[in-house]
């Protein structure tokens, strides 16, 4: 192991137990991946400002996926259980984002940034709340009693999608509605050629925001040393005395929430929302968890991001094979790591 | 001669046999018992989603892989009669080069997909045909000069199908020999046959294979049996039977769409009925393909008969209004899945064996 060798630095601390134990080396070659493929797209799209701005619109798009599909990753991760039914948290979101936006008309209608955001906010958590409130209830009703069989999980929450999905039908009517951005929020920011959408640029800043809550709470707290070994080896955290169903519920719950805030923000971002629209975010999301590797955060941020900028880039080159370049992605991924780009070992 | 046909397997219990011969004459005689245009829709739309079932079936009941790539299949049929009369003109030939290219793609695609993500846990297998199939149903809409796009392809069949052609003059004991009636026969037929081949296919060594494969995979390799081979062979079998599916409901349809063939409610529709009709049975895609789409035909009718009586109601009556029958189907099938996971069929056979064999439904 290199790290054990000893550095002036190292010397000095050498006593300390931490800088016995030899430190994984991180693997920088799939984070690698992401600039490459804006590189590599550059050439394709001939102009820069065009670039910029597809690009930036990727890595935005790449954030609210990583938001909603960070949760569902720990799902899989944990306990092992395959949840179909994620995207009716995201429709749910965006529908109670919609609504809380709706309430506050005068705060939207408003031309202060700050104003705005002050709407924003709250429709923001309150998706949260109530995303995270029916994840409670889903895990409770639906999950909990299909531990262990993947066959009946996935039927189960299937069912639960289409249970859910006609609920929002009742409750907000079947139709597509509008969901128009706050007004300061809407437009575009313009440096030099390239034109940079003003929510993209909110979406970025939620998205990392949330990235650094995660990490820190999965690398640093207890609680995420806790999960992180969950998702590695289940049993041994079982048998050192710690309730990993609880934990689950916990995980659960906050995977539901993220979906919630996700769903609010992607509804912003289409500027509309759909009670159909879970179902097809889903699809994106799982490219997203495969190609990252089930469990893993970090490949789960480092596919979002490759999802959402290919999107964008196909999006603008040919559109109508658009949703075949992502499968595309996947298989070219699966055939290098046949595990995803950070496999979670020991599974 | 019944047993040889059955190949073996019998209904196995006195109200699943009634109920099949009901269902079986109900069905070969629908332009006589039920005059009308909707009852033949409803019926020629059973036959359809019973191969189509009873061929999903065979790759979730009976070989325990989750699929949501089946109605890719399904469209790929229907698409392949639909483009070849839109572009060779209405014949025989047109249908007989449709079936044969939709076969071909269709055999092509689910080897790849087979071969490619079979070696993969469960899960990875069931995500990824849940996004090559969404990818396909966009293609399908997208490449509109070739498929008709959203508006689908509104077609011409063979003549002998054709409703204007009358083979009788005056109707025959209350049904009018027409064009209708000949395809609705032909569905008949091939149904019957394709749905006797399958449960042939269940029913032998390779169908055993599939069982052990489904209940304890690991085992079924240390047997000796190369489970890939297995389940590839499956997968493209089962696909290769909803080529056929999608390509009757075209004949029936004279029209293919991505709604018609390809969408995700279809695929909602034909695990509702597996799981309803029960897995592991190909007679629970019968039984299970009747019940549903009788319901979904008339249910409906009878929930707008509840929708007006609680009207003004505010809450209720959005939830039994017509258009929510979706959310019913989906409290139905949490709770088939919870407490009667083999089905109608598996709990009738269940009940008249004493000693039960009950194939677990993992």
């Amino acid at each position: 192991m290199n790290t054990t060798t000893t550095t002036p630095a190292a010397a000095a601390t050498g006593a300390t137990a931490a800088a016995a134990v030899p430190k994984a080396s991180f693997d920088w070659v799939p984070m690698a991946l992401v600039p490459l493929l804006a590189l590599l797209a550059w050439p394709f799209i001939g102009s820069s400002p065009t670039w910029v701005t597809l690009t930036i619109a990727g890595l935005a798009m790449g954030m609210i996926i990583f938001i909603i599909a960070s949760g569902l990753t720990l799902v899989f991760g944990l306990m092992d259980v395959l949840n179909f039914g994620h995207g009716v948290f995201i429709a749910l979101g965006a529908f109670v984002g919609m609504s809380v936006l709706g309430t506050m008309a005068d705060w939207t209608a408003s031309d202060s940034l700050w104003r705005n955001l002050a709407a924003v906010l709250p429709a923001m958590v309150v998706a949260m709340a109530v995303a995270g409130a029916v994840g409670w209830a889903f895990e409770r009703v639906l999950v909990r009693p299909v531990y262990g069989q993947h066959l009946k999980q996935i039927l189960i929450t299937m069912g639960g999608m289409i249970i859910g999905e006609e609920l929002i039908k009742v409750i907000w009517g079947p139709g597509p509605q509008p969901l128009p951005l706050p007004q300061a929020l809407r437009g575009a920011l313009i440096f030099g050629d390239a034109a940079v959408e003003k929510f993209r640029v909110l979406a970025v800043v939620v998205g990392a925001a949330v990235l650094i809550a995660m990490l820190y709470t999965l690398n640093r707290t207890k609680l995420g040393l806790l999960i992180r070994a969950g998702v590695q080896d289940r049993e041994m955290v079982e048998s050192l005395g710690y309730r990993i169903r609880r934990l689950f519920v916990g995980v659960f719950v906050a995977g539901s929430a993220l979906a919630g805030l996700g769903g609010s923000l992607w509804g912003m971002y289409q500027q509309g929302v759909v009670p159909q629209m879970g179902a097809a975010v889903n699809v994106l999301i799982f490219i997203v968890i495969i190609i990252g590797g089930l469990g893993s955060t970090l490949g789960c941020f480092v596919g979002a991001l490759l999802v959402g900028l290919m999107a964008n880039y196909t999006g603008f080159l040919a559109p109508k094979v658009a949703m075949f370049s992502n499968i595309g992605l996947m298989v070219l991924v699966l055939l290098w790591r046949p595990q995803g780009l950070y496999p979670v070992t020991s599974r | 001669m019944l047993n040889r046909l059955l190949s073996h397997d019998l209904p196995r219990n006195r109200w699943l046999t009634l109920m099949l011969v009901v269902i079986v004459l109900g069905l070969a005689l629908t332009p006589f018992l039920f005059p009308g245009t909707k009852a033949l829709n409803v019926a020629a739309k059973v036959l359809v989603f019973i191969v189509l079932v009873a061929s999903y079936d065979l790759l979730l009941g009976y070989t325990g892989i989750v699929s949501f790539a089946h109605t890719m299949f399904f469209g790929i049929g229907a698409y392949g009669v639909a483009i070849a009369s839109t572009r060779i003109g209405p014949g025989w030939g047109a249908v007989l080069v449709g079936v044969a290219a939709a076969l071909v793609v269709s055999l092509l695609l689910s080897l790849v997909i087979g071969l490619f993500s079979l070696r993969v846990k469960a899960i990875f297998f069931a995500m990824i045909t849940l996004a090559v199939a969404s990818a396909f149903l966009t293609l399908a809409s997208q490449l509109s000069e070739f498929t008709g796009g959203e508006d689908g392809l509104n077609f011409k069949v063979p003549e002998a199908l054709q409703p204007g052609t009358q083979y009788l003059e005056d109707p025959w004991l209350g049904a009018s020999i027409d064009g209708r009636f000949v395809t609705y026969y032909l569905l008949f037929v091939a149904a019957v046959v394709l749905v006797l081949v399958m449960l042939r296919i269940v029913n032998s060594p390779f169908g055993r294979v599939l069982q052990a494969i489904r209940e304890n995979d690991f085992r079924a390799e240390a047997i000796g049996y190369r489970t890939v081979v297995y389940r590839t062979l499956s997968n493209v079998l089962s696909a290769l039977f909803a080529t056929l599916a999608g390509c009757l409901l075209a004949l029936w349809l004279r029209y293919n769409g991505p709604d018609t063939s390809l969408s995700f409610e279809i695929m909602l529709d034909i695990l509702l009925i597996v799981v309803i009709g029960g897995m592991g049975t190909i007679y629970g895609a019968i039984v299970g393909g009747v019940l549903f789409l009788l319901a979904q035909s008339y249910l409906q009718d009878l929930m707008k008969l509840g929708a007006s009586a609680v009207e003004g109601v505010p809450v209720v009556s959005q939830l039994v209004s017509p258009d929510r029958w979706l959310l019913w189907l989906g409290i139905l099938f949490v709770l088939s899945v919870y407490h009667f996971p083999s089905g109608v069929v598996g709990r009738l056979r269940a009940a008249s064996t004493t000693q039960t064999t009950r194939g677990d439904t993992r």
